[in-house]
């Protein structure tokens, strides 16, 4: 579903990402670990079709980026640490205008429903500026799952929000993965992802270092693989 | 690092002669003007140098669009280059306009349309380089100015046309009625050959410095190149 | 908490809308978005609002405007409020997409750049027009001038329409500056020079009764500003936007 080939990324002289190779296959859901500055929020910006790869190929359900990114963007699904959501409208108003945006027919129903998958029924008809983080981390899920994308990219969606949030965010994504679709999670917090990830990659200053499959590892062994991993980059 | 080209060495010692012999001419070949008297020879060197600014501005609008087509940095740095030279250039022939001027009509500054566009091409610069003040990521830089350059370019000759227009309803060189206001005068064979003399050697100064100045930007892009390689 | 139903069929249709149809759709969105969230919070509207009264207010003590003087100086005075008001309103409009990251938002979904521009310059636009049509009637109020005439009107349309073209596409630059409010007017009046020049004469010609004839070479000016900055527009956005 996605494919990555020698991916390097310059900003001015600055290389950030150094020819990466990375694929997903449909269905999986790879968790991309890395400490800060190693390039995941970059990379996702690039899947996301928000950045132009300097080099290197990159291919999503088999359109090319940037090239074809027009036929990409309606089979995305981005959640990134910044809500994408107006503060001066209610949650319902936000997810209208994205179902205007994308074009959804019976836009009422699946909002409705979408509603429902994230637990935010209830608070529909208040502005999102009344929203707690939480909350709003959830309604961006909302917003990110409604014209039902085939692959999903997650950028650090923990950030900011406290056990609770957490502990609700997690079902969230287990029931988003369950419908079968690719994600893609970035993370600097190997606890965030036990669980929910069936592929583990390891991004260090601009490279992936390391890979494994979560079925191949003991969840508590995972710290000690994370941290020979960064030491021997 | 690359040492200074021949033939840049070959333009800057032809850019100085040209300039020398340029400036002889103005002060001991040109006649002297009857009306204006020696004031008057701040001329040749006030027109040609708004003639090369305007080249300047025109090389940066072509560098902006070639930029953002090839999104090669090379085309940024000649961009950039351009319009610091067309700065200057510009900021000479407005200077020198206004001496003329004082001399001519016993006031510092007229309204008429190539002098106040001049001076809005001044703003426009400025504005620019502001603009790429306030950025950090270099490629983002280079693509708003190059924007930025081709944007003005197409707004400065409607604003020109607009104060001409404005001029002729309205002349407003204020306190002077005659029709010597815009300054113009007939010119003899010496004359001519003074001013287009003039002419070709600001053009060379303009292509040495811009030379000058894009080596300047490369050599920087690389030295800045080598400071990231040593500093991983 | 509800589970999504597991179904076979995909959970929604995209409209099999033609490009052109879609684009519209696309820019109504985001006017009628902003419309509505402008409408809640009333900060954009309120502050241009004050501003340009301030301003209006201002030159009142500045200049000392008798009843000929004013034929003459209306239209500078409406002019320079109308272009300092703007610019807040401009800013602020951007402001709003970059703040929350909203403007990843728009780029993610599937609509051409320019829908976006389009979307955005409409709703500065029609800020823009409430704006003057608050202030019209103040100033006629205070300074007993009658600002009713239609060629008027068509005049504050059109260059209305040639700030905001080129101001939208200004902001859209300025915005992601560090030098962000600031920037904008610095950026925009040289640019914007000819509009203000063809609008004030234009408008000045109308106030005072002259002849068509006298008039015109100032519309189409304004009308050609025009052309040529929305054409410019189309061709440029996606390179102020894209990464």
């Amino acid at each position: 579903m996605i494919q990555v080939h020698k991916l390097v990324k310059r900003f001015g002289l600055k290389t950030i990402l150094r020819g990466i190779d990375f694929s997903v296959a449909a269905g999986e859901f790879v968790a991309l670990i890395g400490p800060n500055g190693a390039g995941k929020t970059t990379f996702l910006r690039i899947l996301a079709s928000l950045s132009r790869p300097t080099l290197g190929s990159v291919q999503i359900a088999g359109y090319r980026l940037p090239a074809q990114a027009a036929s990409v963007r309606s089979r995305l699904g981005v959640v990134s640490h910044l809500p994408l959501l107006y503060a001066d409208l209610t949650a319902e108003e936000n997810l209208r205008f994205y179902a205007q945006m994308y074009g959804l027919s019976q836009a009422g129903r699946r909002i409705t429903e979408v509603l429902e998958l994230v637990g935010l029924a209830a608070r529909r008809g208040d502005l999102v500026r009344t929203y707690s983080r939480g909350l709003t981390q959830r309604l961006a899920i909302a917003r990110a799952v409604l014209h039902d994308p085939e692959v999903m990219l997650f950028d650090e969606p923990h950030t900011g929000l406290d056990q609770d949030a957490c502990q609700m965010l997690d079902t969230v994504l287990r029931q988003v993965a369950a419908r079968g679709r690719t994600v893609v999670m970035t993370s600097h917090d190997l606890g965030r992802i036990t669980g929910l990830a069936s592929r583990i990659d390891v991004l260090s200053r601009g490279t992936i270092v390391a890979s494994v499959q979560c079925s191949q590892v003991e969840p508590d062994s995972l710290p000690a693989f994370y941290r020979q991993a960064l030491a021997e980059a | 690092m690359e040492s200074r080209p021949r033939a840049l060495t070959i333009l800057d010692i032809a850019t100085i002669l040209l300039f020398i012999i340029a400036v002889g001419l103005v002060f001991f070949y040109a006649p002297m003007e009857a009306v204006m008297g020696q004031v008057q020879r701040v001329f040749y060197f006030h027109v040609a140098n708004a003639w090369v600014g305007m080249l300047g501005f025109l090389v940066a609008a072509i560098a902006g669009v070639a930029f953002l087509r090839t999104s090669n940095r090379k085309w940024d740095i000649v961009g950039l280059a351009a319009i610091e030279i067309s700065f200057v250039f510009f900021f000479i022939a407005i200077a020198s306009g206004s001496i003329w001027a004082r001399g001519s009509w016993g006031t510092w500054w007229t309204w008429d349309p190539r002098l106040t566009t001049s001076a809005i091409v001044e703003l426009v610069y400025a504005a620019y380089f502001m603009l790429r003040q306030g950025i950090e990521d270099p490629d983002r830089r280079a693509r708003f100015g190059a924007v930025y350059a081709v944007l003005s370019f197409i707004s400065v000759p409607i604003t020109f046309i607009s104060i001409r227009i404005f001029r002729t309803i309205h002349p407003v060189i204020l306190g002077i009625g005659s029709a010597g206001a815009e300054g113009s005068f007939d010119m003899t064979p010496k004359m001519l050959l003074t001013f287009m003399f003039s002419l070709l050697t600001f053009s060379f100064v303009f292509a040495d410095l811009l030379w000058h100045r894009i080596r300047l930007g490369s050599l920087a892009d690389q030295a800045e190149n080598l400071k990231m390689k040593v500093l991983e | 908490m509800h589970t999504v139903p597991q179904t076979e069929k995909p959970l929604v249709t995209q409209k099999d809308a033609s490009s052109a149809a879609r684009f519209t759709h696309s820019v109504w969105a985001i006017v009628w978005k902003d419309l509505a969230a402008e409408l809640r919070s009333r900060e954009l509207l309120s502050s241009m609002l004050v501003f340009a009264l301030l301003v209006i207010l201002v030159f009142n003590f500045a200049l000392e405007l008798d009843a000929q003087a004013r034929a003459t100086i209306t239209g500078g005075v409406l002019w320079v409020t109308f272009a300092f008001a703007g610019t807040l309103g401009l800013n602020r409009s951007m402001a709003v997409e970059k703040d929350r990251g909203c403007l990843d938002g728009l780029l993610l979904a599937p609509v051409d750049r320019s829908a976006i521009y389009f979307g955005k310059a409409a709703g500065n636009l029609i800020f823009m027009l409430i704006v003057e049509a608050i202030v019209l009637p103040v100033y006629s109020v205070l300074y007993n001038v009658n600002l009713f005439i239609p060629g008027l009107l068509a005049v504050i349309l059109l260059g209305s329409v040639g700030y905001v073209a080129v101001g939208t596409l200004l902001s859209s630059m300025a915005v992601q500056t560090r030098t962000r409010d600031v920037l904008l007017p610095i950026l925009l009046f040289p640019l914007v020079i000819p509009v203000l020049i063809a609008a004030v004469k234009a408008s000045t010609g109308y106030l005072q009764g002259m002849l068509y004839a006298d008039i015109q070479p100032w519309i189409n000016l304004l009308i050609v500003y025009d052309v040529i900055f929305i054409a410019v527009a189309f061709m440029v956005f996606d390179y102020i936007v894209e990464e």
